[in-house]
C-alpha cells in the first residue's frame, strides 16, 4: 500500500513535468505517428486488428498499436495510465465508468471533430450516440456496439422435460408466483434421483441439474442477474437515467422480485451462490449442471462454442406490465485528455464508429455493432454460423430496453450494493435489507 | 541491543568515560568512521527513505485529505477518521483480519516448531530439509490460485475426494464460515517451512552441552524440551512471532486472486479494504487513512510482543 503510493507519487510528479512540457496544440506532429488502443475482449481482437490494419492502409501516416487487457486489471491500469502518463490515446470505454472519469477532465470532448467532420449520430441504434454526452453537455465518445439479456437454453434438456421452444419464447413472470418462468425452470431442475423440480419428493439438497444458472449476486446494476425480470415491474435502478442521483433499492417492486429470485435458491432451483464463487456460470452449463443461463450477447459466441451441446436463445419473459425487459450496455471509443496524438487519434476513433471497422466487427459475429446497417450484418453473420439472435435484437426493435444505470459515484454504489445482494441472494437477509444498503447509497450523492 | 550493552559493565564504564570526556580521541576516531559508514549505509537509505519513509510521510499526509488521485488533494482535517470510526466495513475488516492472523498465526507456528524439531532431531538430509521450503518458493498468487482451483466446489479435486468419502461437497472459498479459515490455512502451509527454518536456526544456536547435562541429570525429553529448549529459544520465537504477525495482518494477495472480500463481508480483510477504497473507489484519502490505523495497530502490536515476551533478552548470560 505504502509502496504503491509512492510509486505512484513518483509517477505523479513524472506526469507535471510531462505535461508541463508537452503542451497538447493541433500540428502537423499529432496527425501522425503511433496511435495506441486498448479494449478489455479478447474475442474481439482479432476484429479491431483487422480494422487497425485497414486503417493504416487508408492512412499510411498513422499506425495502430493495439493492447488488450482483461476486465479485471483494465480500469486499475488505464487509472495509473492516466496518472504516469501512459495512458493509450485511444481506448474502449463503459458506461459505468466514463462519468467519473470526465468529471476529472481525463477525457477529450470530440464535439467540434464530430460536427466538422459530420459523423452522422442518427446512423446508431436509437440512444447509443446520447449516452456519451456527459453531464457538461459535452461528448466524450462514439459509439461501438450494443449489448442486451436473453435465456440460453440446453435444447436436450428442453426436449426431454417436454418444453417446446415456442413455450420459452413466450415466457410470463411476475414477483409472486414467477409466472410461466418460474413454472418451466421448476420443471427444468432434475434431483440426484432424477425427481423433477415440480415432483412429490423432489429432493433440493441433492440437485444435479438446475433450473436457473445463477452468476452471482448482480451487485448494483444486476446486468445479467435480475436487471431483466425486476425491471418489468415498472421499477428503474435511479430517478432519472443517464445521470441520476437517487438509487431506487428501497422500492417494494424491486424487494418482491429479488425476494423471488433469492427463493429459487431456497426451492433448490438454483444453485446457492456460494457455490458460483471459482467456475464461471457459462462453464457450468456447458458440464450440464443447469438447463437455462440469463446471460448477454457478448456471450453468444462462448455458449454457442462448446461441443456436444446444443443452445437456444429465447428472450427474457414478459413481466407484470406485459412487456419484456433487457438493459441495452452500450460501448464507445473514448480518446484520452493527454493524447499526443490529438488529430490522429480523432480519426481513429471516428473510423472505429463508421461503417467500414463496424462491417469488419459484424462479420466476425462476436458482438452487435452500434451502427444500425453493421447491427443487421451481424445478425445475418450470426444466421450465417447457425445462431438465431433475435431473442437478442428484437428488444431493441420493440424498445423493451432499458439503459444501463449512468450516475456518479458509480464504483462506491457497487461497493456497498455486492456485498448487500450477496447477503440477500445467498438467504442470510431478507431483501427489506437493501432498504439500508439504499440509504447509504443516497447518502453518496448528498 | 541498549540493554545487553548497558549490562556490560565494560560498555558502561566507556560510557562514563565518554561522557567526562576522558577518550576524546576516541570518540573523534568514531565520528571519522562515519563518513565511510554513511557512505556504506547510503544505498540501503536512499531506497529506505525513497520507498518507505516519504511514501509513509506523504501517506500519513493524504490521510488527512479527500483525493481520487486525477485531482488535487483536498485538506479534510480529521473527517476520514471520523467516517471510519463509524464504518462497520472498517470494523468489520479489522475483525476478521484478527481472525485470519489468529488461526494463521496459531497453526503455523505450531507447525513450525513442529518441523524445526524434526529437522533438528530426524531429517539431517538436505533434501529433505529443502523441501519444506519449497511452497514458500512459489509466489503468493500461484499458490492461492492452486488451492482455489483444486478446493473449487464444482470441479476441484478436492471436492471430488470428499465426495467419494461420501460426504457433502464443501464450498471452501464460497461459504462465509469456510472463507478465512480456507485462506489461513493456505498461507499456514505456504509459509510454515520458512518460519520452520528461522526456529531451526536457533534451536542450532541452543548450545549442546546443556542438552548432555540434561540427560546426565536424568530429564525426560518432555522435560528438556519445557525446561530448556523453549526458553533457549525465546529469542527466537518471539522475532518470528513479531515478524509473521505483521506479515499475518497484512494478507492481501491470496484474497485479490480469490474471493476478493466476499462472500457478502466475510473476507474483505484490512488490507484489501484500503485496496478497494484507493484503487476501485477512487478514495484514496480514506485508504490512506485505514492504511495509517493499520500501521499504528501494528507497531501496538509489535511494541506489546517486544516487551511482554522479552524477545530482546536472551537467558543465555
Amino acid at each position: 500500500m505504502k509502496k504503491s503510493l509512492g510509486t505512484v507519487a513518483v509517477a505523479a510528479a513524472m506526469a507535471l513535468s510531462l505535461s508541463a512540457c508537452g503542451g497538447s496544440g493541433s500540428s502537423a506532429e499529432s496527425a501522425k505517428g503511433e496511435v495506441s488502443y486498448w479494449l478489455w475482449d479478447a474475442n474481439q481482437l482479432p476484429a479491431y486488428q483487422q480494422c487497425a490494419d485497414d486503417f493504416t492502409k487508408a492512412n499510411p501516416d498513422i499506425k495502430v498499436k493495439i493492447t488488450q487487457r482483461g476486465w479485471d486489471d483494465y480500469w486499475s491500469t488505464l487509472t495509473n495510465g492516466f496518472v504516469g502518463g501512459t495512458a493509450p490515446d485511444v481506448f474502449t470505454n463503459h458506461l459505468g465508468r466514463y462519468g467519473e472519469l470526465a468529471e476529472n477532465k481525463q477525457l477529450l470532448p470530440i464535439d467540434d471533430a464530430v460536427k466538422k467532420d459530420n459523423v452522422d449520430l442518427a446512423a446508431y441504434n436509437e440512444g447509443l450516440a446520447d449516452l456519451w454526452v456527459g453531464q457538461d453537455g459535452k461528448r466524450y465518445g462514439l459509439p461501438k456496439d450494443w449489448d442486451t439479456i436473453g435465456l440460453f437454453y440446453n435444447k436436450a434438456m428442453l426436449t426431454k422435460a417436454g418444453i417446446s421452444e415456442d413455450q420459452m419464447k413466450n415466457l410470463t413472470w411476475n414477483p409472486q408466483d414467477g409466472g410461466t418462468y418460474e413454472k418451466v425452470i421448476a420443471h427444468l431442475t432434475v434431483d440426484k434421483s432424477g425427481k423433477r423440480g415440480d415432483e412429490a419428493g423432489f429432493d433440493k439438497n441433492n440437485v444435479a441439474v438446475y433450473g436457473l444458472g445463477l452468476n452471482g449476486g448482480g451487485d448494483s446494476s444486476g446486468q445479467t442477474e435480475w436487471s431483466y425480470f425486476a425491471n418489468t415491474t415498472g421499477w428503474s435502478h435511479t430517478d432519472k437515467n443517464p445521470w441520476g442521483t437517487h438509487y431506487n433499492y428501497d422500492d417494494p417492486k424491486f424487494q418482491s422480485s429479488i425476494d423471488w429470485f433469492a427463493g429459487l435458491v431456497k426451492k433448490g432451483y438454483m444453485p446457492k451462490l456460494e457455490s458460483t464463487v471459482g467456475a464461471a456460470m457459462a462453464d457450468t452449463f456447458a458440464a450440464g449442471k443447469s438447463a437455462i443461463n440469463a446471460h448477454g450477447s457478448w456471450m453468444i459466441g462462448q455458449y454457442t462454442g462448446y461441443k456436444g451441446i446444443e443452445v437456444g436463445i429465447a428472450p427474457t419473459p414478459t413481466g407484470p406490465e406485459g412487456k419484456r425487459a433487457s438493459m441495452f450496455n452500450g460501448l464507445a471509443d473514448s480518446i484520452w485528455a493527454g493524447t499526443k496524438k490529438k488529430d490522429a487519434a480523432i480519426k481513429w476513433v471516428e473510423y472505429l464508429a463508421s461503417a467500414p471497422c463496424q462491417d469488419v466487427v459484424a462479420s466476425k459475429a462476436v458482438v452487435f455493432p452500434a451502427l444500425k446497417a453493421s447491427s443487421d450484418k451481424a445478425s445475418a453473420a450470426f444466421k450465417a454460423k447457425g445462431v438465431d439472435v433475435t431473442a437478442f435484437t428484437e428488444q431493441v426493435k420493440n424498445k423493451t430496453t432499458f439503459l444501463y444505470p449512468i450516475t456518479d459515484n458509480t464504483a462506491k454504489v457497487k461497493g456497498i450494493m455486492e456485498p448487500a445482494m450477496d447477503a440477500v441472494v445467498s438467504g442470510k437477509q431478507p431483501a427489506s435489507s437493501l432498504t439500508e444498503a439504499n440509504n447509504q447509497v443516497n447518502a453518496l450523492f448528498k | 541491543m541498549m540493554t545487553t550493552l548497558t549490562k556490560n559493565p565494560a560498555a558502561r564504564s566507556d560510557q562514563r568515560a565518554v561522557r567526562s570526556g576522558r577518550i576524546r580521541r576516541g570518540s573523534l576516531r568514531r565520528y571519522g568512521d562515519l563518513k565511510i559508514a554513511l557512505f556504506f549505509i547510503a544505498p540501503a537509505m536512499i531506497g529506505f527513505v525513497l520507498f518507505y519513509v516519504v511514501p509513509t510521510i506523504r501517506g500519513i499526509y493524504l490521510s488527512f485529505t479527500e483525493y481520487n488521485i486525477l485531482g488535487d488533494p483536498e485538506w479534510v482535517g480529521l473527517d476520514n477518521y471520523a467516517a471510519i470510526a463509524k464504518d462497520p466495513l472498517f470494523w468489520n475488516s479489522l475483525a476478521v483480519t484478527g481472525q485470519y492472523v489468529l488461526m494463521n498465526i496459531v497453526l503455523q507456528t505450531a507447525l513450525a516448531l513442529g518441523l524445526a524439531l524434526l529437522m533438528d532431531r530426524v531429517a539431517k538430509s538436505t533434501l529433505v530439509r529443502g523441501a519444506l521450503l519449497l511452497p514458500y518458493l512459489m509466489s503468493n498468487v500461484i499458490a492461492a490460485l492452486l488451492w482455489f482451483w483444486m478446493l473449487d466446489y464444482q470441479i476441484g479435486i478436492v471436492n471430488q475426494f470428499i465426495e467419494w468419502a461420501g460426504l457433502p461437497r464443501v464450498a471452501f472459498f464460497g461459504s462465509e464460515e469456510w472463507a478465512i479459515p480456507t485462506q489461513a490455512l493456505i498461507n499456514t502451509w505456504r509459509h510454515m517451512g520458512y518460519t520452520a527454518l528461522l526456529i531451526f536456526a536457533g534451536l542450532q544456536a541452543i548450545p549442546q552441552h546443556l542438552y548432555e547435562v540434561a540427560k546426565l541429570d536424568g530429564a525426560s525429553p518432555f522435560q528438556t524440551f519445557r525446561k530448556i529448549t523453549m526458553p533457549l529459544l525465546r529469542p527466537v520465537l518471539v522475532l518470528v512471532l513479531v515478524v509473521t504477525v505483521i506479515g499475518s495482518f497484512q494478507v492481501f494477495d491470496t484474497v485479490a486472486v480469490t474471493t476478493q472480500g466476499g462472500p457478502v463481508n466475510a473476507t474483505r480483510v484490512i488490507q484489501y479494504y484500503i485496496y478497494q477504497r484507493a484503487f476501485t473507489e477512487s478514495d484514496f484519502g480514506y485508504g490512506s487513512a485505514i492504511a495509517v490505523i493499520l500501521f499504528l495497530i501494528l507497531a501496538l502490536v509489535a511494541f506489546i510482543q517486544m516487551k511482554f515476551l522479552k524477545g530482546n533478552e536472551s537467558d543465555l548470560d
